[in-house]
Protein backbone atom coordinates (compact mmCIF):
# COMPACT_ATOMS: atom_id res chain seq x y z
CA UNK A 1 0.00 0.00 0.00
CA UNK A 2 1.48 3.33 -1.02
CA UNK A 3 1.68 6.44 1.11
CA UNK A 4 -0.90 8.09 -1.10
CA UNK A 5 -3.37 5.25 -0.61
CA UNK A 6 -2.89 5.35 3.15
CA UNK A 7 -3.40 9.10 3.29
CA UNK A 8 -6.71 8.83 1.45
CA UNK A 9 -8.21 6.37 3.93
CA UNK A 10 -10.67 8.39 6.04
CA UNK A 11 -9.80 6.61 9.31
CA UNK A 12 -6.14 7.27 8.65
CA UNK A 13 -6.77 10.94 7.99
CA UNK A 14 -8.62 11.23 11.29
CA UNK A 15 -5.80 9.45 13.05
CA UNK A 16 -3.17 11.73 11.51
CA UNK A 17 -5.03 14.87 12.55
CA UNK A 18 -5.39 13.57 16.09
CA UNK A 19 -1.72 12.60 16.19
CA UNK A 20 -0.59 16.10 15.20
CA UNK A 21 -2.69 17.82 17.83
CA UNK A 22 -1.77 15.41 20.59
CA UNK A 23 1.88 15.50 19.61
CA UNK A 24 1.81 19.25 20.16
CA UNK A 25 -0.29 19.39 23.32
CA UNK A 26 1.26 16.62 25.45
CA UNK A 27 4.87 17.91 25.43
CA UNK A 28 3.66 21.52 25.90
CA UNK A 29 2.17 20.65 29.29
CA UNK A 30 4.92 18.14 29.89
CA UNK A 31 7.57 20.88 29.78
CA UNK A 32 5.99 22.60 32.78
CA UNK A 33 5.61 19.29 34.63
CA UNK A 34 9.28 18.46 34.08
CA UNK A 35 10.27 21.98 35.11
CA UNK A 36 8.53 21.45 38.46
CA UNK A 37 9.99 17.96 38.78
CA UNK A 38 6.55 16.40 38.49
CA UNK A 39 7.44 14.22 35.51
CA UNK A 40 5.31 11.36 36.78
CA UNK A 41 2.21 13.47 37.34
CA UNK A 42 0.93 12.63 33.85
CA UNK A 43 1.29 8.97 34.71
CA UNK A 44 -0.68 9.46 37.93
CA UNK A 45 -3.46 11.31 36.16
CA UNK A 46 -3.52 8.55 33.54
CA UNK A 47 -4.13 5.93 36.22
CA UNK A 48 -6.90 7.99 37.83
CA UNK A 49 -8.52 8.54 34.43
CA UNK A 50 -9.00 4.77 34.06
CA UNK A 51 -11.72 5.05 36.68
CA UNK A 52 -13.26 7.84 34.65
CA UNK A 53 -13.34 5.70 31.51
CA UNK A 54 -14.89 2.82 33.44
CA UNK A 55 -17.56 5.10 34.91
CA UNK A 56 -18.39 6.20 31.38
CA UNK A 57 -18.72 2.57 30.26
CA UNK A 58 -20.87 1.75 33.30
CA UNK A 59 -23.25 4.68 32.89
CA UNK A 60 -23.36 4.58 29.12
CA UNK A 61 -22.05 8.14 28.72
CA UNK A 62 -19.05 9.03 26.59
CA UNK A 63 -15.91 7.70 28.33
CA UNK A 64 -13.97 10.70 27.03
CA UNK A 65 -16.01 13.16 29.06
CA UNK A 66 -16.19 11.08 32.23
CA UNK A 67 -12.42 10.60 31.92
CA UNK A 68 -11.91 14.36 31.59
CA UNK A 69 -13.97 15.02 34.72
CA UNK A 70 -12.32 12.32 36.84
CA UNK A 71 -8.83 13.20 35.56
CA UNK A 72 -9.32 16.88 36.42
CA UNK A 73 -10.51 15.96 39.91
CA UNK A 74 -7.54 13.62 40.32
CA UNK A 75 -5.08 16.24 39.06
CA UNK A 76 -6.41 18.87 41.45
CA UNK A 77 -6.19 16.34 44.29
CA UNK A 78 -2.56 15.63 43.37
CA UNK A 79 -1.83 19.37 43.28
CA UNK A 80 -3.43 19.88 46.70
CA UNK A 81 -1.41 17.01 48.17
CA UNK A 82 1.72 18.53 46.69
CA UNK A 83 1.00 22.07 47.85
CA UNK A 84 0.16 21.06 51.38
CA UNK A 85 3.50 19.32 51.50
CA UNK A 86 1.88 16.35 53.20
CA UNK A 87 4.60 14.09 54.49
CA UNK A 88 5.39 11.30 52.11
CA UNK A 89 3.61 13.08 49.32
CA UNK A 90 4.91 10.49 46.87
CA UNK A 91 3.28 7.71 48.89
CA UNK A 92 -0.01 9.62 48.92
CA UNK A 93 0.28 10.00 45.15
CA UNK A 94 1.01 6.29 44.74
CA UNK A 95 -2.16 5.46 46.69
CA UNK A 96 -4.13 7.68 44.33
CA UNK A 97 -2.57 6.04 41.26
CA UNK A 98 -3.30 2.49 42.32
CA UNK A 99 -6.76 3.37 43.60
CA UNK A 100 -7.56 4.88 40.22
CA UNK A 101 -6.31 1.90 38.23
CA UNK A 102 -7.86 -0.77 40.45
CA UNK A 103 -11.14 1.13 40.68
CA UNK A 104 -11.23 1.51 36.93
CA UNK A 105 -10.65 -2.16 36.20
CA UNK A 106 -13.24 -3.16 38.81
CA UNK A 107 -15.91 -0.75 37.58
CA UNK A 108 -15.25 -1.74 33.96
CA UNK A 109 -15.86 -5.34 34.96
CA UNK A 110 -19.16 -4.37 36.63
CA UNK A 111 -20.12 -2.56 33.45
CA UNK A 112 -19.71 -5.82 31.61
CA UNK A 113 -17.14 -4.40 29.23
CA UNK A 114 -14.65 -6.88 27.97
CA UNK A 115 -10.93 -6.49 28.51
CA UNK A 116 -10.63 -5.44 24.87
CA UNK A 117 -12.74 -2.32 25.42
CA UNK A 118 -10.70 -1.17 28.37
CA UNK A 119 -7.49 -2.07 26.61
CA UNK A 120 -8.28 0.36 23.79
CA UNK A 121 -8.16 3.12 26.39
CA UNK A 122 -5.15 1.75 28.26
CA UNK A 123 -2.97 1.39 25.18
CA UNK A 124 -4.75 3.55 22.64
CA UNK A 125 -6.57 2.81 19.40
CA UNK A 126 -6.05 5.87 17.31
CA UNK A 127 -7.27 4.27 14.10
CA UNK A 128 -10.77 3.66 15.47
CA UNK A 129 -11.65 7.22 16.46
CA UNK A 130 -14.67 8.83 14.79
CA UNK A 131 -15.26 12.35 13.55
CA UNK A 132 -16.65 13.58 16.87
CA UNK A 133 -13.56 12.30 18.68
CA UNK A 134 -11.33 14.12 16.23
CA UNK A 135 -13.18 17.40 16.73
CA UNK A 136 -13.06 17.06 20.52
CA UNK A 137 -9.36 16.22 20.32
CA UNK A 138 -8.63 19.22 18.12
CA UNK A 139 -10.53 21.68 20.30
CA UNK A 140 -9.14 20.47 23.63
CA UNK A 141 -5.58 20.16 22.33
CA UNK A 142 -5.76 23.63 20.80
CA UNK A 143 -6.89 25.07 24.14
CA UNK A 144 -3.99 23.32 25.90
CA UNK A 145 -1.40 24.53 23.38
CA UNK A 146 -2.66 28.12 23.29
CA UNK A 147 -2.69 28.33 27.09
CA UNK A 148 0.75 26.77 27.47
CA UNK A 149 2.30 29.08 24.89
CA UNK A 150 0.26 32.23 25.57
CA UNK A 151 0.73 32.13 29.33
CA UNK A 152 4.32 30.88 29.08
CA UNK A 153 5.86 33.86 30.94
CA UNK A 154 3.51 33.44 33.89
CA UNK A 155 3.59 29.62 33.99
CA UNK A 156 7.38 29.67 33.65
CA UNK A 157 7.82 32.13 36.53
CA UNK A 158 5.47 30.22 38.82
CA UNK A 159 7.18 26.91 38.14
CA UNK A 160 10.65 28.45 38.43
CA UNK A 161 10.29 30.31 41.74
CA UNK A 162 6.98 30.33 43.58
CA UNK A 163 8.01 32.86 46.21
CA UNK A 164 9.20 35.35 43.67
CA UNK A 165 6.08 34.86 41.54
CA UNK A 166 3.86 35.48 44.57
CA UNK A 167 5.66 38.70 45.48
CA UNK A 168 5.40 39.76 41.82
CA UNK A 169 1.65 39.65 42.37
CA UNK A 170 0.89 36.43 40.44
CA UNK A 171 -1.85 34.17 41.73
CA UNK A 172 0.39 31.21 42.20
CA UNK A 173 -2.24 28.74 43.34
CA UNK A 174 -4.48 29.53 40.37
CA UNK A 175 -1.61 28.89 37.97
CA UNK A 176 -0.69 25.66 39.74
CA UNK A 177 -4.25 24.39 39.43
CA UNK A 178 -4.31 25.55 35.81
CA UNK A 179 -1.30 23.38 35.01
CA UNK A 180 -2.90 20.42 36.79
CA UNK A 181 -6.10 20.87 34.78
CA UNK A 182 -4.19 21.26 31.52
CA UNK A 183 -2.28 18.08 32.30
CA UNK A 184 -5.53 16.23 33.00
CA UNK A 185 -7.06 17.45 29.74
CA UNK A 186 -3.99 16.42 27.73
CA UNK A 187 -4.01 12.98 29.32
CA UNK A 188 -7.60 12.35 28.35
CA UNK A 189 -7.09 13.80 24.89
CA UNK A 190 -4.07 11.59 24.35
CA UNK A 191 -5.64 8.44 25.73
CA UNK A 192 -7.12 7.53 22.34
CA UNK A 193 -3.70 7.78 20.70
CA UNK A 194 -1.10 6.30 23.00
CA UNK A 195 -3.36 5.09 25.80
CA UNK A 196 -3.64 6.08 29.44
CA UNK A 197 -0.72 3.95 30.56
CA UNK A 198 1.68 5.41 28.02
CA UNK A 199 0.47 9.00 27.77
CA UNK A 200 3.00 10.25 30.30
CA UNK A 201 5.77 9.16 27.94
CA UNK A 202 4.55 11.54 25.25
CA UNK A 203 4.49 14.34 27.85
CA UNK A 204 7.93 13.73 29.28
CA UNK A 205 10.20 11.98 26.77
CA UNK A 206 10.23 14.77 24.14
CA UNK A 207 11.11 17.25 26.89
CA UNK A 208 13.91 15.05 28.18
CA UNK A 209 15.21 14.75 24.62
CA UNK A 210 14.96 18.47 23.88
CA UNK A 211 16.80 19.59 26.99
CA UNK A 212 19.84 17.53 26.05
CA UNK A 213 20.62 20.23 23.52
CA UNK A 214 18.89 23.39 24.75
CA UNK A 215 19.94 26.20 27.07
CA UNK A 216 16.69 28.13 27.41
CA UNK A 217 13.15 27.33 28.43
CA UNK A 218 11.55 28.63 25.28
CA UNK A 219 13.68 26.55 22.93
CA UNK A 220 13.06 23.51 25.13
CA UNK A 221 9.31 24.05 24.90
CA UNK A 222 9.40 24.54 21.13
CA UNK A 223 11.75 21.65 20.47
CA UNK A 224 9.72 19.32 22.71
CA UNK A 225 6.56 20.13 20.77
CA UNK A 226 8.33 19.52 17.45
CA UNK A 227 9.69 16.21 18.73
CA UNK A 228 6.24 15.25 20.03
CA UNK A 229 4.65 15.78 16.62
CA UNK A 230 7.47 13.93 14.89
CA UNK A 231 7.12 10.95 17.22
CA UNK A 232 3.33 10.72 17.05
CA UNK A 233 3.12 11.12 13.27
CA UNK A 234 6.12 8.87 12.71
CA UNK A 235 4.82 6.17 15.05
CA UNK A 236 1.45 6.20 13.34
CA UNK A 237 2.98 5.88 9.88
CA UNK A 238 5.40 3.15 10.96
CA UNK A 239 2.44 1.21 12.32
CA UNK A 240 0.48 1.80 9.12
CA UNK A 241 3.32 0.58 6.92
CA UNK A 242 3.94 -2.54 8.98
CA UNK A 243 3.96 -5.67 6.81
CA UNK A 244 0.61 -7.41 6.59
CA UNK A 245 0.16 -9.96 9.31
CA UNK A 246 2.27 -8.06 11.84
CA UNK A 247 -0.03 -6.32 14.30
CA UNK A 248 1.93 -3.15 15.11
CA UNK A 249 -0.03 -0.95 17.54
CA UNK A 250 0.43 2.79 16.95
CA UNK A 251 0.48 3.73 20.68
CA UNK A 252 3.55 1.78 21.74
CA UNK A 253 5.24 2.55 18.42
CA UNK A 254 4.86 6.29 19.06
CA UNK A 255 6.35 5.95 22.54
CA UNK A 256 9.23 3.78 21.37
CA UNK A 257 10.00 6.25 18.60
CA UNK A 258 10.08 9.09 21.13
CA UNK A 259 12.42 7.04 23.32
CA UNK A 260 14.63 6.29 20.33
CA UNK A 261 14.97 10.04 19.86
CA UNK A 262 16.19 10.33 23.43
CA UNK A 263 18.64 7.45 23.05
CA UNK A 264 20.14 9.13 19.98
CA UNK A 265 20.28 12.59 21.56
CA UNK A 266 21.58 11.73 24.98
CA UNK A 267 25.18 10.94 23.98
CA UNK A 268 25.34 14.20 22.01
CA UNK A 269 24.07 16.11 25.05
CA UNK A 270 26.50 14.34 27.35
CA UNK A 271 29.38 15.13 24.98
CA UNK A 272 28.32 18.80 24.71
CA UNK A 273 28.05 19.16 28.49
CA UNK A 274 31.46 17.59 29.00
CA UNK A 275 32.95 19.84 26.34
CA UNK A 276 31.38 22.95 27.89
CA UNK A 277 32.72 21.99 31.29
CA UNK A 278 36.24 21.43 29.95
CA UNK A 279 36.39 24.67 28.00
CA UNK A 280 34.77 26.93 30.61
CA UNK A 281 37.23 29.79 31.24
CA UNK A 282 39.49 29.46 34.26
CA UNK A 283 38.69 32.12 36.84
CA UNK A 284 40.92 35.16 36.56
CA UNK A 285 39.94 37.78 39.09
CA UNK A 286 41.59 41.16 39.10
CA UNK A 287 41.53 41.23 42.90
CA UNK A 288 43.53 38.04 43.28
CA UNK A 289 47.33 38.36 43.05
CA UNK A 290 48.97 36.09 40.45
CA UNK A 291 50.70 32.96 41.58
CA UNK A 292 54.46 32.76 41.47
CA UNK A 293 56.02 32.49 38.05
CA UNK A 294 56.74 28.83 37.32
CA UNK A 295 58.31 27.68 34.04
CA UNK A 296 57.36 24.33 32.62
CA UNK A 297 60.17 21.87 32.15
CA UNK A 298 61.64 21.72 28.68
CA UNK A 299 58.63 21.40 26.46
CA UNK A 300 59.14 19.79 23.07
CA UNK A 301 55.67 20.57 21.84
CA UNK A 302 54.13 23.77 20.46
CA UNK A 303 50.61 24.39 21.68
CA UNK A 304 48.21 25.78 19.08
CA UNK A 305 44.64 25.62 17.85
CA UNK A 306 45.14 22.14 16.38
CA UNK A 307 47.54 20.61 18.90
CA UNK A 308 44.82 18.44 20.41
CA UNK A 309 45.11 19.89 23.89
CA UNK A 310 42.01 21.60 25.22
CA UNK A 311 42.40 25.38 25.01
CA UNK A 312 40.74 27.27 27.87
CA UNK A 313 40.44 31.02 28.19
CA UNK A 314 42.15 32.36 31.32
CA UNK A 315 41.78 36.11 31.73
CA UNK A 316 43.61 37.78 28.80
CA UNK A 317 45.30 34.64 27.45
CA UNK A 318 44.75 30.94 26.78
CA UNK A 319 45.83 27.99 28.91
CA UNK A 320 46.39 24.62 27.26
CA UNK A 321 45.39 21.63 29.38
CA UNK A 322 48.33 19.25 29.26
CA UNK A 323 47.64 16.21 31.41
CA UNK A 324 47.00 17.62 34.86
CA UNK A 325 48.87 20.85 34.01
CA UNK A 326 47.86 24.17 32.50
CA UNK A 327 50.39 25.62 30.10
CA UNK A 328 50.31 29.30 29.16
CA UNK A 329 52.64 30.73 26.53
CA UNK A 330 55.14 33.21 27.96
CA UNK A 331 57.71 34.48 25.48
CA UNK A 332 59.73 31.49 24.27
CA UNK A 333 58.56 29.06 26.95
CA UNK A 334 55.42 27.95 28.74
CA UNK A 335 54.39 28.88 32.28
CA UNK A 336 52.53 26.61 34.66
CA UNK A 337 49.21 28.28 35.47
CA UNK B 1 5.57 60.62 50.84
CA UNK B 2 4.35 57.47 52.55
CA UNK B 3 6.86 55.08 54.08
CA UNK B 4 7.54 51.93 52.03
CA UNK B 5 7.07 49.74 55.10
CA UNK B 6 5.17 50.41 58.27
CA UNK B 7 4.87 47.40 60.56
CA UNK B 8 3.27 47.87 63.95
CA UNK B 9 3.33 45.23 66.71
CA UNK B 10 3.82 42.46 64.16
CA UNK B 11 3.91 38.80 65.16
CA UNK B 12 4.41 35.76 62.95
CA UNK B 13 3.82 32.14 63.82
CA UNK B 14 4.76 29.22 61.57
CA UNK B 15 2.63 26.13 62.10
CA UNK B 16 1.46 27.51 65.44
CA UNK B 17 4.97 28.15 66.72
CA UNK B 18 5.59 31.83 67.47
CA UNK B 19 8.64 33.07 65.58
CA UNK B 20 8.40 36.89 65.61
CA UNK B 21 6.83 38.92 68.41
CA UNK B 22 6.25 42.62 68.97
CA UNK B 23 7.99 43.88 65.86
CA UNK B 24 7.75 47.60 65.15
CA UNK B 25 9.59 48.58 62.01
CA UNK B 26 9.25 51.55 59.72
CA UNK B 27 11.37 51.65 56.61
CA UNK B 28 11.69 55.14 55.15
CA UNK B 29 12.26 56.03 51.53
CA UNK B 30 15.96 55.90 50.76
CA UNK B 31 16.88 53.73 53.73
CA UNK B 32 19.67 51.20 53.23
CA UNK B 33 18.67 48.86 55.99
CA UNK B 34 20.46 45.68 57.05
CA UNK B 35 18.53 43.09 59.07
CA UNK B 36 21.10 41.25 61.09
CA UNK B 37 21.21 38.52 63.69
CA UNK B 38 22.08 34.93 64.42
CA UNK B 39 20.69 31.89 62.62
CA UNK B 40 17.12 31.46 63.77
CA UNK B 41 16.82 35.02 65.07
CA UNK B 42 13.94 35.59 62.66
CA UNK B 43 15.47 37.97 60.14
CA UNK B 44 14.50 35.95 57.08
CA UNK B 45 11.06 35.36 58.57
CA UNK B 46 10.67 39.10 58.98
CA UNK B 47 11.62 39.85 55.40
CA UNK B 48 9.19 37.18 54.19
CA UNK B 49 6.47 38.72 56.35
CA UNK B 50 7.20 42.13 54.82
CA UNK B 51 6.59 40.69 51.34
CA UNK B 52 3.32 39.08 52.40
CA UNK B 53 4.69 35.57 51.89
CA UNK B 54 4.06 34.86 55.57
CA UNK B 55 0.86 36.19 57.13
CA UNK B 56 0.97 38.17 60.36
CA UNK B 57 -0.79 36.52 63.28
CA UNK B 58 -1.23 39.91 64.93
CA UNK B 59 -0.26 43.46 64.15
CA UNK B 60 -0.66 45.67 61.11
CA UNK B 61 1.54 45.94 58.05
CA UNK B 62 1.28 48.74 55.54
CA UNK B 63 3.26 48.82 52.30
CA UNK B 64 3.47 52.27 50.71
CA UNK B 65 0.59 53.37 52.91
CA UNK B 66 -1.75 50.50 51.94
CA UNK B 67 -2.65 47.66 54.32
CA UNK B 68 -1.04 44.44 53.07
CA UNK B 69 -4.46 42.78 52.60
CA UNK B 70 -5.47 45.45 50.07
CA UNK B 71 -2.01 45.97 48.57
CA UNK B 72 -1.80 45.29 44.85
CA UNK B 73 1.01 47.52 43.55
CA UNK B 74 3.45 44.63 43.59
CA UNK B 75 5.70 46.16 40.95
CA UNK B 76 6.85 48.70 43.54
CA UNK B 77 8.49 45.80 45.40
CA UNK B 78 11.51 43.84 44.23
CA UNK B 79 12.11 40.61 46.08
CA UNK B 80 15.33 38.60 45.93
CA UNK B 81 14.75 35.26 47.65
CA UNK B 82 17.52 33.12 49.05
CA UNK B 83 19.28 31.43 46.20
CA UNK B 84 18.01 27.90 46.31
CA UNK B 85 15.91 27.17 43.29
CA UNK B 86 17.89 28.90 40.58
CA UNK B 87 18.01 25.62 38.72
CA UNK B 88 14.96 23.59 37.78
CA UNK B 89 14.02 20.54 35.77
CA UNK B 90 14.22 22.35 32.44
CA UNK B 91 17.05 24.62 31.28
CA UNK B 92 16.36 28.35 31.61
CA UNK B 93 18.53 31.09 30.24
CA UNK B 94 19.76 34.01 32.31
CA UNK B 95 17.71 36.36 30.13
CA UNK B 96 14.53 34.34 30.72
CA UNK B 97 14.95 34.43 34.49
CA UNK B 98 15.51 38.18 34.44
CA UNK B 99 12.56 38.67 32.07
CA UNK B 100 10.33 37.08 34.73
CA UNK B 101 10.97 40.24 36.73
CA UNK B 102 8.74 42.17 34.32
CA UNK B 103 5.67 40.05 35.08
CA UNK B 104 4.30 42.46 37.66
CA UNK B 105 4.07 45.06 34.89
CA UNK B 106 2.86 42.88 32.00
CA UNK B 107 -0.68 42.04 30.94
CA UNK B 108 -1.75 38.51 30.08
CA UNK B 109 -1.18 37.21 26.54
CA UNK B 110 0.86 40.27 25.53
CA UNK B 111 4.37 40.07 24.11
CA UNK B 112 7.22 42.00 25.73
CA UNK B 113 7.15 45.70 24.96
CA UNK B 114 10.17 47.80 24.05
CA UNK B 115 10.20 49.18 27.58
CA UNK B 116 10.22 45.63 28.98
CA UNK B 117 13.21 44.67 26.85
CA UNK B 118 15.06 47.84 27.78
CA UNK B 119 14.49 47.25 31.48
CA UNK B 120 15.71 43.64 31.20
CA UNK B 121 18.85 44.72 29.33
CA UNK B 122 19.48 47.49 31.86
CA UNK B 123 19.09 45.13 34.81
CA UNK B 124 21.58 42.69 33.27
CA UNK B 125 23.98 45.57 32.70
CA UNK B 126 23.73 46.77 36.29
CA UNK B 127 24.75 43.37 37.66
CA UNK B 128 27.44 43.01 34.99
CA UNK B 129 26.08 39.84 33.40
CA UNK B 130 24.87 41.12 30.04
CA UNK B 131 27.46 38.94 28.30
CA UNK B 132 26.00 35.79 29.91
CA UNK B 133 22.36 36.50 29.07
CA UNK B 134 22.02 33.58 26.65
CA UNK B 135 23.70 31.05 28.92
CA UNK B 136 21.78 28.54 30.96
CA UNK B 137 21.51 29.69 34.59
CA UNK B 138 22.85 26.33 35.73
CA UNK B 139 26.20 27.14 34.11
CA UNK B 140 26.81 30.16 36.35
CA UNK B 141 28.62 30.18 39.67
CA UNK B 142 26.73 30.70 42.91
CA UNK B 143 27.65 34.36 43.13
CA UNK B 144 26.63 34.97 39.55
CA UNK B 145 23.31 33.20 40.10
CA UNK B 146 22.70 35.50 43.04
CA UNK B 147 23.35 38.50 40.80
CA UNK B 148 20.87 37.09 38.25
CA UNK B 149 18.19 36.97 40.94
CA UNK B 150 18.97 40.58 41.80
CA UNK B 151 18.73 41.53 38.14
CA UNK B 152 15.33 39.82 38.01
CA UNK B 153 14.10 42.01 40.85
CA UNK B 154 15.65 45.12 39.25
CA UNK B 155 13.96 44.41 35.92
CA UNK B 156 10.64 45.26 37.55
CA UNK B 157 12.00 48.75 38.35
CA UNK B 158 10.93 48.55 42.00
CA UNK B 159 11.05 51.40 44.49
CA UNK B 160 12.06 49.08 47.28
CA UNK B 161 14.32 46.07 47.06
CA UNK B 162 14.11 43.27 49.65
CA UNK B 163 17.05 40.86 49.60
CA UNK B 164 17.17 37.68 51.67
CA UNK B 165 20.80 36.78 52.45
CA UNK B 166 22.24 38.03 49.15
CA UNK B 167 25.81 37.44 50.32
CA UNK B 168 25.34 33.90 51.67
CA UNK B 169 27.68 31.50 49.92
CA UNK B 170 29.07 34.23 47.67
CA UNK B 171 32.82 34.75 47.43
CA UNK B 172 34.50 38.07 48.10
CA UNK B 173 34.86 39.12 44.47
CA UNK B 174 31.17 38.54 43.83
CA UNK B 175 30.28 40.25 47.12
CA UNK B 176 32.18 43.30 45.88
CA UNK B 177 30.31 43.17 42.56
CA UNK B 178 27.09 42.94 44.57
CA UNK B 179 28.08 45.90 46.72
CA UNK B 180 28.82 47.97 43.61
CA UNK B 181 25.36 47.11 42.24
CA UNK B 182 23.61 48.03 45.48
CA UNK B 183 25.63 51.23 45.80
CA UNK B 184 24.46 52.21 42.34
CA UNK B 185 20.83 51.52 43.28
CA UNK B 186 21.16 53.36 46.55
CA UNK B 187 22.49 56.41 44.75
CA UNK B 188 19.46 56.27 42.45
CA UNK B 189 17.28 56.67 45.54
CA UNK B 190 16.03 53.08 45.88
CA UNK B 191 15.03 51.83 49.31
CA UNK B 192 16.96 48.69 50.18
CA UNK B 193 16.27 46.14 52.90
CA UNK B 194 18.62 43.21 53.11
CA UNK B 195 19.15 40.27 55.40
CA UNK B 196 22.77 39.52 56.16
CA UNK B 197 24.85 37.49 58.53
CA UNK B 198 27.81 39.73 58.04
CA UNK B 199 28.08 42.80 55.89
CA UNK B 200 31.55 42.46 54.44
CA UNK B 201 31.89 44.83 51.47
CA UNK B 202 28.33 46.05 52.03
CA UNK B 203 29.22 47.68 55.35
CA UNK B 204 29.98 51.19 54.02
CA UNK B 205 26.62 51.32 52.25
CA UNK B 206 24.39 50.48 55.19
CA UNK B 207 22.71 53.51 56.74
CA UNK B 208 20.70 51.59 59.29
CA UNK B 209 21.29 48.26 61.02
CA UNK B 210 18.46 46.38 62.71
CA UNK B 211 19.67 43.60 64.96
CA UNK B 212 17.34 40.72 65.71
CA UNK B 213 17.56 38.16 68.43
CA UNK B 214 15.14 35.38 69.22
CA UNK B 215 12.35 36.85 67.13
CA UNK B 216 12.57 40.41 68.42
CA UNK B 217 14.34 43.57 67.38
CA UNK B 218 17.02 44.34 69.97
CA UNK B 219 18.76 47.24 68.29
CA UNK B 220 17.84 49.68 65.54
CA UNK B 221 20.19 52.44 64.53
CA UNK B 222 23.31 53.38 62.67
CA UNK B 223 25.68 50.51 62.03
CA UNK B 224 28.52 50.13 64.48
CA UNK B 225 31.94 51.15 63.30
CA UNK B 226 33.46 47.66 63.35
CA UNK B 227 32.18 45.98 60.18
CA UNK B 228 28.64 46.73 61.33
CA UNK B 229 27.95 43.68 63.43
CA UNK B 230 26.91 44.71 66.91
CA UNK B 231 27.42 42.14 69.65
CA UNK B 232 24.28 40.20 70.44
CA UNK B 233 25.45 38.20 73.43
CA UNK B 234 27.05 40.44 76.03
CA UNK B 235 28.40 37.57 78.04
CA UNK B 236 30.68 36.68 75.20
CA UNK B 237 32.80 39.67 76.07
CA UNK B 238 33.60 38.10 79.40
CA UNK B 239 35.46 35.32 77.64
CA UNK B 240 38.86 36.85 77.18
CA UNK B 241 40.04 33.87 75.15
CA UNK B 242 37.31 34.30 72.53
CA UNK B 243 37.37 38.01 71.86
CA UNK B 244 35.79 37.70 68.39
CA UNK B 245 33.31 34.93 69.07
CA UNK B 246 29.95 36.61 68.66
CA UNK B 247 28.20 33.31 68.16
CA UNK B 248 26.45 34.54 65.04
CA UNK B 249 29.35 35.66 62.91
CA UNK B 250 29.34 32.42 60.96
CA UNK B 251 31.40 32.82 57.82
CA UNK B 252 29.32 31.75 54.89
CA UNK B 253 31.65 32.92 52.18
CA UNK B 254 33.30 30.04 50.44
CA UNK B 255 36.49 30.32 48.43
CA UNK B 256 35.25 27.62 46.05
CA UNK B 257 32.22 29.53 44.87
CA UNK B 258 33.88 31.71 42.29
CA UNK B 259 35.62 28.79 40.65
CA UNK B 260 33.00 28.12 37.99
CA UNK B 261 32.27 30.57 35.26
Amino acid sequence: MSLHEILTLPFMQRALIAAVFIGLAAPAVGTYLVQRRLALMGDGIGHVAVTGVALGLLTGTSPTWTAVVVAVLGAVAIEVIRERGITNGDVALALLFYGGLAGGVLVAGLAGSGAATLQSYLFGSITTIDVTDVVVTMVLAAIVVLTCVGLAPQLFAVAQDQDFARVAGLRVRAYNILIAVLAAVSVTVAMRTVGLLLVSALMVVPVATAQQLTRSFRTTLTAAMALGVTASLGGLLVAAFAPPGADVMPGPTIVLLALAGFVVTWPIGAWLRRRQRLTAPFPADAGVPPLDHVDTEAHPHDHGPDCGHVAVRHGDHVDYVHGAHRHAAHGEHYDEH
Amino acid sequence: MTDPVHLHDGAVAIDGRPILRGIDLTVRTGDFLALMGANGSGKSTLVRALTGLLPLTTGTLELFGTPITDFDQWSRLGYVPQRAGAGSGVPASVWEIVAAGRLGRRRLFRPLSKADRAAIADALDVVGLAHRSRDSIARLSGGQQQRVLIARALAGEPEMLLLDEPTAGVDLVNQQALAATLAELGSRGSTIVLVAHELGPLAPLVSRAVLMRDGRIVRDGTPLADHGLPPAHHHHHEHADHPHDHGHAVRLSSPIEGGVG
